[in-house]
């Protein structure tokens, strides 16, 4: 009787070892579980020695158990800890207007528009290159080198050069960011977008040609949809290039407003808090873009008829 | 082209290249050679028709020694600069249809085509620039970027190692090679893969270089915030690259080294990590490029007095962009350098793989 039970109790754990989610979540909630214990220790180990001082300018005396809660709830902590992010970052999420320059939701948006603008750029440009290297020889004998050469150097370098001659012909705001964000973003796409172009076998393009398609036709009939799921791969790439871009861009150029901004503004005061709110902040609109393209990329798959 | 002569070259009312007999030889010359081209055809046409787009581009360039002409150059020269324009695409053109037989020559071509094309937009931008006389601040011509680059070699030489080969080369050893080690004791341990995998693509989808204001706090305006950055910006992708590359030999071989007895550290070494090697030269690849990203920006958030990103965001709020340009023609020529080394090693370890087999 025992033994059956203890035998149905073991089977019944074991069959709860292999549920799907189990073995899909469980790894992935330990390893987040352990880094927030191990951030939680790194943040009392880093900054004990700055509450203690604190302590002993004051000339307090001061138990173990203080020394913690100090660490946990430090105006400008080396490491804040976990709680201290997540409040600083719903306080400035919620706390605000959207409009506020406190509000994070307003220096996202600002930083959301030039990554959108310059993400559908960067599409448009790379999308456009790609067909003119699918169908001439000599572009993409002579411009294709050049184009892997162009990621070799550090874009961001550019991004102070953009805003000043940007700004000298009278462009200012949202354009030089989203320039950059597309500069950046638009070499997944077009390579990407090469490799979806020529992704049909000769047989299929043979086909075509028996059929005398035109060139247009093998466009839109053979390559365009052979090369959709090229197109989203390379897109989830480009939208965080993108959105990186976008918020470089905020940090030479003395931008007011923007994650970027944020991000140098608490550099400069020394507002730790601030800035890993900024950078959650920035998190969040990554992992929200990604998304989106990933649930634009199901939908279409599905009206394109794909079994997945 | 003739069309040239009796064009003005600039506000002059005499036609200006009638006055120069040096010039208007090498102006006659360059037509004589692109009638020529064009009657000859053939492989024959290409070489003269780019002797003739050389006399022409050095016709322009002499011409905007000329203090008259800088700046407020008109219809007669740009018709010279069109038809150099028009005389090197006709080039590119035809060495793009070009189908040579042996190795060498097609190896050569490859090389020829892009350089000749990126000449041509050195020697517009240069053209245009001086021609229509753009301020400096807003665009500087190459030439003026290359002359910088010439006289500040010093300074360049100072960045050149602050930047790179303390930020970037220690952050990339450190990086790569921790996130070499992590994917291996991950790939031991199937939980901790199952778990580290999608933290890993999550956290590569990050913009990381957001936490450089904190590793500049951490670590101190000099090097090693920038190596800091490096170190965690190049760290994933290492990561991810090598879980999948681990991942990537076949059932087969995997029984094979168990019927050899071979345990886990001869598997790894004799049949995972090789495996592997394409990815992580991958891996290796993308991180080139953003650890050189990753510094430079690192450097906005504060540095000790030298660095290409303190150059470049001082010497841009100085104006002095010709200083900018130099900067980062040092960091592409940098870039480039790290990458063609990359590959140049992965070329002589993973010479088996399929994609260098022809």
């Amino acid at each position: 009787m025992t033994n059956s039970a203890l035998a149905l109790s073991l089977s019944r754990a074991g069959s709860l070892r292999q549920h799907p989610l189990f073995v899909r979540y469980a790894p992935i909630a330990t390893i987040v579980l352990a880094l927030i214990v191990i951030w939680y220790i790194a943040a009392v180990l880093m900054n004990l020695s700055l509450v203690r001082d604190g302590f002993e300018r004051e000339e307090t005396p001061y138990t173990v158990s203080d020394l913690i809660e100090g660490t946990m709830s430090a105006e400008r902590p080396l490491l804040p800890a976990p709680h201290q992010v997540i409040n600083a970052f719903v306080d400035s999420v919620f706390g605000y207007a959207p409009t506020a320059p406190r509000s994070l939701v307003y220096h996202s948006a600002v930083t959301l528009s030039a990554t959108l603008l310059g993400f559908l750029l960067g599409a448009l440009l790379g999308i456009g290159l790609a067909l003119m290297i699918v169908h001439s020889r000599v572009l993409e004998k002579s411009l294709l080198p050049w184009i892997i050469c162009s990621q070799m150097v550090p874009i961001l370098a550019l991004a102070p050069i953009f805003v000043v001659v940007l700004g000298a012909i009278g462009l200012q705001g949202l354009l030089p960011k989203s320039i950059i964000s597309a500069y950046l973003c638009f070499f997944p796409i077009t390579i990407g977008m090469v490799k979806g172009f020529t992704a049909p076998d000769p047989m299929q393009l043979d086909l075509m040609r028996t059929w005398s398609a035109t060139p247009r036709q093998v466009l839109s009939k053979l390559r365009w949809p052979s090369a959709v799921p090229f197109l989203f791969a390379s897109l989830k790439v480009a939208i965080t290039i993108s959105l990186i871009g976008a918020i470089v861009a905020e940090l030479p150029t003395g931008a007011e407003a923007g994650i970027g901004a944020r991000l140098l503004a608490g550099s400069y005061y020394g507002q730790t808090i601030q800035i890993w709110a900024a950078l959650l902040a920035a998190a969040v609109l990554a992992s929200g873009l990604i998304g989106l393209v990933d649930l634009t990329e199901r939908g279409v798959a599905r009206q394109m008829g794909t079994r997945s | 082209m003739l069309l040239a002569l009796v064009l003005p070259l600039s506000g002059e009312t005499v036609p200006g290249l009638l006055a120069r007999p040096a010039l208007l030889g090498l102006t006659l010359a360059a037509a004589l050679l692109f009638a020529v081209a064009g009657w000859a055809g053939g492989m024959r046409a290409t070489g003269l028709g780019a002797a003739g787009v050389l006399c022409a581009a050095a016709t322009t360039l002499t011409l905007l020694r000329d203090t008259d002409i800088n700046g407020s150059a008109s219809v007669g020269f740009w018709t010279i600069v069109l038809a150099a324009w028009l005389g090197a695409i006709l080039c590119v053109v035809e060495l793009a249809s070009m189908r040579p037989r042996n190795d060498t020559s097609r190896r050569t071509l490859n090389l020829a085509i892009p350089l000749l094309f990126g000449a041509v937009v050195f020697y517009l931008w240069e053209v245009l620039v001086r021609g229509f006389g753009v301020p400096p601040v807003i665009l500087p011509a190459p030439s003026a970027a290359a002359a910088r680059f010439a006289s500040s070699l010093p300074t360049l030489g100072q960045d050149f190692v602050q930047t790179f080969i303390r930020g970037v080369l220690i952050g990339y050893a450190i990086g790569c090679s921790a996130g070499l080690l992590v994917a291996i004791v991950a790939q031991r341990y199937a939980f901790l893969g199952r778990g580290l995998l999608p933290l890993g693509n999550f956290f590569s989808a990050l913009p990381l270089v957001g936490v450089a204001p904190i590793m500049v706090m951490w670590f101190g305006f000099d090097w090693p915030s920038k190596a800091a950055v490096v170190a965690l910006v190049t760290f994933f992708p290492m990561l991810v690259n090598t879980l999948a590359g681990l991942s990537a030999s076949g059932h087969m071989e995997r029984d094979l080294m168990r019927s050899y007895g071979a345990d886990h550290r001869q598997t790894l070494t004799k049949l995972y990590l090789p495996a592997a090697l394409p990815f992580i030269f991958n891996a290796l690849k993308i991180n080139a490029t953003l650890a050189l990203i990753g510094a430079i920006v690192a450097e906005f958030f504060g540095t000790p007095t030298q660095g290409i990103g303190f150059r470049i965001s001082t010497e841009a709020g100085r104006m002095a962009i010709d200083m900018v340009w130099a900067e980062i023609a040092l960091a592409a020529i940098a870039g480039m350098a790290f990458y063609g080394l990359v590959a140049l090693a992965e070329r002589a370890t993973t010479f088996w793989h399929p994609s260098y087999r022809t």
